[in-house]
């Protein structure tokens, strides 16, 4: 069999640990994390509508799909290549994301053992979660769930009790990785999508940047998302970390669309350690996403840099939390949204400076652009200040794209679309300078390209 | 070069040009003055393609094309050039970056390939000698917290980087300290050559001290009243518009 029936119950969690030869321990932690989710309910909290989820309708375990492989790009859709073409993206990777066989020079596979010798020498695990639970099953036991409970919230529950796979990441003492780590690179990683589940260790003085997503647009025939990262970062350890996401958002009635509810976190453990969320959002039908840090060590510091766009019938819900626990730690928040079309776009955020964090700091900007008059953006801030030194900065803007803008660029030779993606750029680019330099180049074309035909 | 015939435009439903005549031929600087409400702005706004202006009548013909045909991008690639008399701020967006995506997509609709990175710094400090500009303000986001001076100088050096055919400086002066205003008329000066030509739209005549006009009309109630050279901007200067007003009046 090579999929699990649909629906939801022990014996379903029991085969798909089954089905990954998972040790008892592992068995036993996901059966746990199914009974909490039982008896917990779905947020409605969020800013967003969409309806009912049948929770017993969907299948929560395929094996990844041998799919009747494309010969060549002349097979692939059209239109998937025009947006692959305006993206820049390489004939090579064009092939790799549309399954098309790469010949044995150019194939991924090479690139992906070079890659892993290199990061072997140093002692770095990088590894599909699967495989770190076969290799390594002392640190995923240590450290997994260690940051988020299983019993967090509705999703990350979910996510405890079925996930499928994800990475696995260790740093181990004073290495800093000398590359970005990127899930392009695990040749495993495609089909994982759906229960996603990561999890990052970085031991003290380590470095690492880690990539994920693409900015390709990624299709998925499942409706429901639901992933979790862990980020564990302990003294003088520094963790960044990156995301494009580029899921299916829905036609441009607003049919169809993945439903995106990930829980992100990071728990900054050691003094001085550092963690930072880089996060460009413009897919999905829905966004359910707070990439947060816990900052429990002393002078630890987080940092939350995101562009969310929507457009057409999008709607997201986003922002962070910055938990301040330790002394003398700091915070840092940008946030840029992007609505048009008929789109709802909401920051949520919450800071939290707990009594024992003397002397902490927030700075929060959360900044709204509007295209058109028939979208919405939203502005939730949460603050709670238990400690009188604390410093909590909050500004926040909205503004519009201006006609005037548009004109002024039109008058020096600048076609439309290319006004408004410099003038989106330009308002996004505090958070595209945080992002490694290749992907902030595609990441500013895909800016463009959502948004492509919003003005008018 | 530019041929405008009985030109009658309107935005909402206020008619603003009534039937405005005027030939400019290439080498020549022509100043257009009048009085507030005249329809200056306007005219330079229809030329450059605004939407909010809407032409009911009339024609313009620019290097034998019906300039009106044209989208706004389309003409500024033909070499139109509107100097604005409020730049707009483009945050996040610096001035050179602007001007590279400006200056690759005028060549690109001529067929040119885009200018690597090394040429558009040499052409680039070239072009920021004439008007004085300095590199630290190119790299500043365009516009935003600029000096009503250096927003100023800021277009005369796009308009030094685009070298347009047809440049139309909107108030130019407004706003300028006598300083800034000798450097921004020093650039254009610089860059008046007998293939191109230059509208300079102008409440004052202080700055026609410095660039000084082969033409000079005077705009009143949406039509040309008086044409001269540069001594009507004088006499202008010294005895107000009322006097003209009173001339349109007794005709």
């Amino acid at each position: 069999m090579e999929s699990a029936p649909k629906g939801l119950n022990e014996d379903i969690i029991r085969f798909i640990s089954a089905k990954k030869s998972e040790p008892e321990w592992l068995l036993e932690w996901r059966l746990k994390a199914y009974r909490q989710w039982k008896t917990m309910k779905e947020p409605k909290w969020p800013n967003v509508s969409y309806p009912e989820i049948n929770y017993q309708d969907v299948i929560y375990y395929a094996a990844p799909k041998q799919k009747a492989k494309p010969k060549n790009l002349e097979d692939v859709d059209p239109e998937l290549l025009k947006t692959f073409e305006k993206l820049g993206i390489s004939l090579t990777e064009q092939k790799r994301l549309t399954g098309v066989a790469v010949d044995a020079v150019l194939d991924s596979v090479s690139v992906a053992t070079t890659f892993k010798e290199k990061l072997a020498e140093l002692g770095i695990i990088f590894c599909s979660f699967s495989e770190a639970v076969q290799e390594h099953p002392e640190l995923v036991k240590k450290y997994l769930g260690s940051v988020v409970p299983m019993n967090d919230n509705y999703f990350a529950a979910l996510n405890s009790a079925v996930f499928s796979d994800g990475s696995f990441c260790y740093i181990p003492k004073g290495v800093r990785c000398p590359m970005e780590l990127s899930t392009y690179f695990r040749i495993n990683a495609a089909n994982t999508g759906q229960f996603e589940r990561t999890l990052i260790v970085a031991d003290e003085g380590s470095y690492v940047s880690y990539l994920e997503g693409c900015t390709a647009p990624q299709r998925d025939e499942n409706q429901l998302h639901a992933a979790v990262v862990e980020i564990y970062a302990m003294k003088n350890a520094h963790v960044k970390y990156s995301t494009v996401q580029n899921w299916f958002p829905g036609d441009k009635e607003g049919k169809g669309g993945i439903y995106n509810f990930v829980t992100k976190r990071a728990l900054c453990f050691g003094d001085h350690s550092k963690v930072s969320w880089t996060q460009v959002e413009t897919g999905s039908a829905i966004t359910w996403k707070y990439p947060s840090c816990v900052l429990k060590g002393d002078y630890s510091s987080g940092e939350f840099y995101s562009v969310a766009v929507t457009n057409n019938y999008q709607q997201a819900d986003t922002g962070t939390k910055m938990i301040h626990i330790g002394k003398h730690t700091k915070s840092r928040i940008v946030s840029k949204g992007i609505s048009a079309g008929h789109s709802q776009n909401s920051y949520r955020g919450q800071v939290h400076i707990m009594k024992r964090a003397e002397h902490a700091r927030n700075f929060s900007q959360c900044d709204s652009l509007l295209m058109g008059d028939k979208c919405g953006a939203h502005t939730f801030p949460y603050i709670d200040v238990e400690n009188n030194s604390g410093k909590v900065e909050h500004e926040a803007t909205t503004s519009k794209i201006g006609e005037d803008q548009i004109f002024y660029c039109l008058q020096r030779g600048i076609d439309e679309e290319s006004a408004v993606a410099l003038i989106v750029n330009g308002y996004a680019k505090e958070v595209l300078n945080q992002l490694p330099m290749e992907f902030a180049v595609e990441a500013q074309k895909l800016l463009a390209l959502t948004l492509e035909g919003s003005v008018g | 070069m530019l041929t405008i015939k009985n030109l009658h435009a309107k935005i909402e439903d206020n008619e603003i040009l009534k039937g405005l005549n005027l030939e400019v031929n290439a080498g020549e600087v022509h100043a257009i003055m009048g009085p507030n409400g005249s329809g200056k702005s306007t005219l330079a706004s229809v030329l450059a393609g605004r939407e909010e202006f809407e032409v009911t009548e009339g024609e313009i013909t620019y290097q034998g094309k019906n300039l009106l045909e044209l989208e706004p991008e389309e003409r500024a690639r033909e070499g139109v050039f509107l100097a604005f008399q409020y730049p707009v701020e483009i945050p996040g967006v610096s001035t050179i970056n602007f001007m590279k995506t400006a200056v690759n997509q005028v060549r690109e609709s001529r067929g040119q390939e885009p200018l690597d990175a090394v040429s558009f710094l040499s052409m680039m400090k070239e072009k920021m000698k004439l008007v004085e500009i300095d590199q630290s303000l190119l790299n500043r986001s365009l516009n935003e917290g600029f000096s009503g001076g250096e927003k100023k100088r800021n277009e005369i050096f796009q308009m030094a980087m685009l070298e347009p055919k047809l440049a139309i400086l909107d108030e130019t002066d407004s706003g300028l300290d006598i300083d800034a205003l000798r450097i921004v008329a020093n650039g254009v000066n610089k860059l008046r050559t007998k293939n191109n030509a230059i509208i300079v739209v102008t409440h004052y005549q202080r700055l026609l001290e410095y660039i000084v006009p082969d033409f000079v009309h005077v705009l009143y109630k949406g039509k040309i009243v008086k044409s001269g050279t540069k001594e009507l901007a004088l006499e202008l200067e010294a005895k107000g518009y009322d006097w003209i007003k009173d001339q349109v009046a007794v005709v």
